[in-house]
């Protein structure tokens, strides 16, 4: 099923647990150091140094390689969604509402995505160079010297995902 | 004595980086293409069919495998005849060409030089080498490059010695329950048996170097690593951890004599892209 990021915004329970999806839309690379950083400006208090608007958007735990000439993006597949658990009910909670990477998530996090009606999908690991094909822009946003852990806006069209949390808190890896 | 350039080992870490992270080994991509025929869940067979599609993408557009390049692992064997000729020692012959091999090949720098501080190096250096002396007059260089989140969920865990292979069998089957599972199966599993703390690891490491479909030579282990695929793949953990039978590739053990008092074991998990890769000089 082909959808795109602003139906899901206005609808989440468009799609449920099991649906294997094309996403279009805008997304942004965030993992380990990032989420760290992010959830220390939430924490001060100061969101005019966030790096990106949180709400409504995004995320995809993802360091990509680096684009060789003439490439949008190197191979950009999905890391570990596990490492992101304590950070992710804060940034649910302050308006992130899409979260893309592999494997399951703890109660906490399924908690908090039921609540906020956001969505957790699952990119298959090892696929990088497939999913590469998917990426049709990248633009630099932050954190540049973090090198493949910096923040990348990135535009997809037709990323093969799973949906793995809906938006009515059922799990996939409950089996 | 046969005399080998260090330039000469530099240039074959650098075409080893290059060459195993962009093309699937053949016994990886053979048993991933029977288990595509033999799964039955449709998620689990969309899911290898992707892993095949996307070997041929990285081989054919030149783009790695995998996103995460890995740290990179060097095993060399070398040859008492052999006499290494050149200003660099054969650390820094090696570390110079995962370097450039990296850096030519747009690989990502995974390594950071300190654990805490946690600077990236920029150039995937140090790499992990592990040397051992062997007959005759050749190098044998074996890379693997090892992605981190499989790689953290590896563990170890030093047993009594009169604990039993059931006990061994459950604590290798909880691990891959608990962590393995989100490592990116269909995985390769390397366990590590006897020696001591400190090198049972590194037995389980050097087990992920065998052949998929290759027999141990030990006809216990070689029972028992199939008892272990068989139970393992009955888990419905599948690929990615979204059910299905094809939960793992292989299990390899590798063993060592070990202390009276001691039993330590340790598993190590290899996801689906195995890039390991082997030169003779």
């Amino acid at each position: 099923m082909e959808i795109n990021l602003k139906d899901l915004i206005i609808n989440p329970g468009l799609v449920t647990i099991k649906d294997k999806i094309l996403l279009s839309g805008t997304i942004y690379t965030v993992r380990d150091i990032a989420h760290k950083k992010i959830t220390e400006i939430l924490d001060s208090n100061e969101p005019h140094k966030l790096p990106f608007a949180l709400l409504n958007s995004a995320i995809y735990y993802c360091g990509p390689t680096p684009a060789k000439p003439g490439s949008i993006i190197g191979a950009c597949g999905p890391t570990t969604s596990k490492r992101m658990d304590f950070f992710t009910p804060k940034l649910l909670k302050n308006g992130v509402k899409f979260l893309i990477g592999k494997g399951d998530r703890s109660r906490t996090v399924i908690n908090s995505i039921k609540e906020k009606e956001a969505l957790y999908f699952v990119a298959t690991g090892g696929i990088a160079a497939l999913l590469a094909r998917t990426v049709k822009k990248i633009e630099l946003i932050a954190f540049k010297n973090l090198g493949p852990e910096a923040i990348y806006k990135l535009e997809v069209k037709n990323m093969p995902l799973i949906v793995a949390i809906d938006s009515f808190g059922k799990n996939i890896f409950n089996r | 004595m046969r005399k080998i350039q260090t330039k000469i080992i530099t240039k074959a870490a650098e075409l080893l980086c290059n060459e195993a992270n962009f093309k699937l080994p053949n016994d990886v991509l053979e048993h991933l293409k029977q288990n595509f025929i033999f799964e039955s869940n449709n998620i689990a067979k969309g899911i290898l069919s992707d892993i095949i599609e996307n070997a041929n993408i990285a081989l054919n557009d030149k783009i790695p495998l995998c996103q995460d390049t890995g740290s990179a692992n060097f095993f060399l064997e070398i040859g008492k005849e052999v006499y290494i000729e050149g200003r660099d020692s054969i650390y820094e012959a090696i570390n110079r060409g995962t370097a450039l091999g990296y850096t030519k090949n747009y690989l990502r720098k995974s390594i950071v030089l300190d654990p805490i501080i946690r600077k990236n190096s920029n150039d995937n250096t140090p790499a992990n080498i592990y040397i051992s002396i062997t007959s005759g007059d050749k190098i044998k260089i074996t890379f693997l490059a090892k992605g981190g989140g499989s790689d953290n969920a590896s563990v170890l865990k030093m047993f009594n010695p009169t604990s039993s292979w059931q006990e061994i069998e459950d604590f290798i089957v909880d691990s891959i329950k608990n962590k393995g599972k989100n490592s990116c199966p269909p995985l390769i599993i390397g366990i590590g048996i006897g020696g001591s703390f400190s090198n049972v690891s590194f037995l389980s490491l050097k087990a992920l170097l065998r052949n998929i479909g290759s027999s141990n030579k030990n006809k216990f282990y070689d029972e028992k690593e199939k008892e272990l695929l068989n139970t393992i793949n009955n888990l419905n953990i599948g690929p990615m951890n979204l059910g299905g039978k094809t939960t793992s590739l292989a299990v390899f053990i590798e063993t060592k004599p070990t202390h009276i008092a001691s039993l330590p074991v340790a598993v190590n998990f290899q996801c689906h892209s195995y890039r390991k890769r082997t030169i003779i000089i």
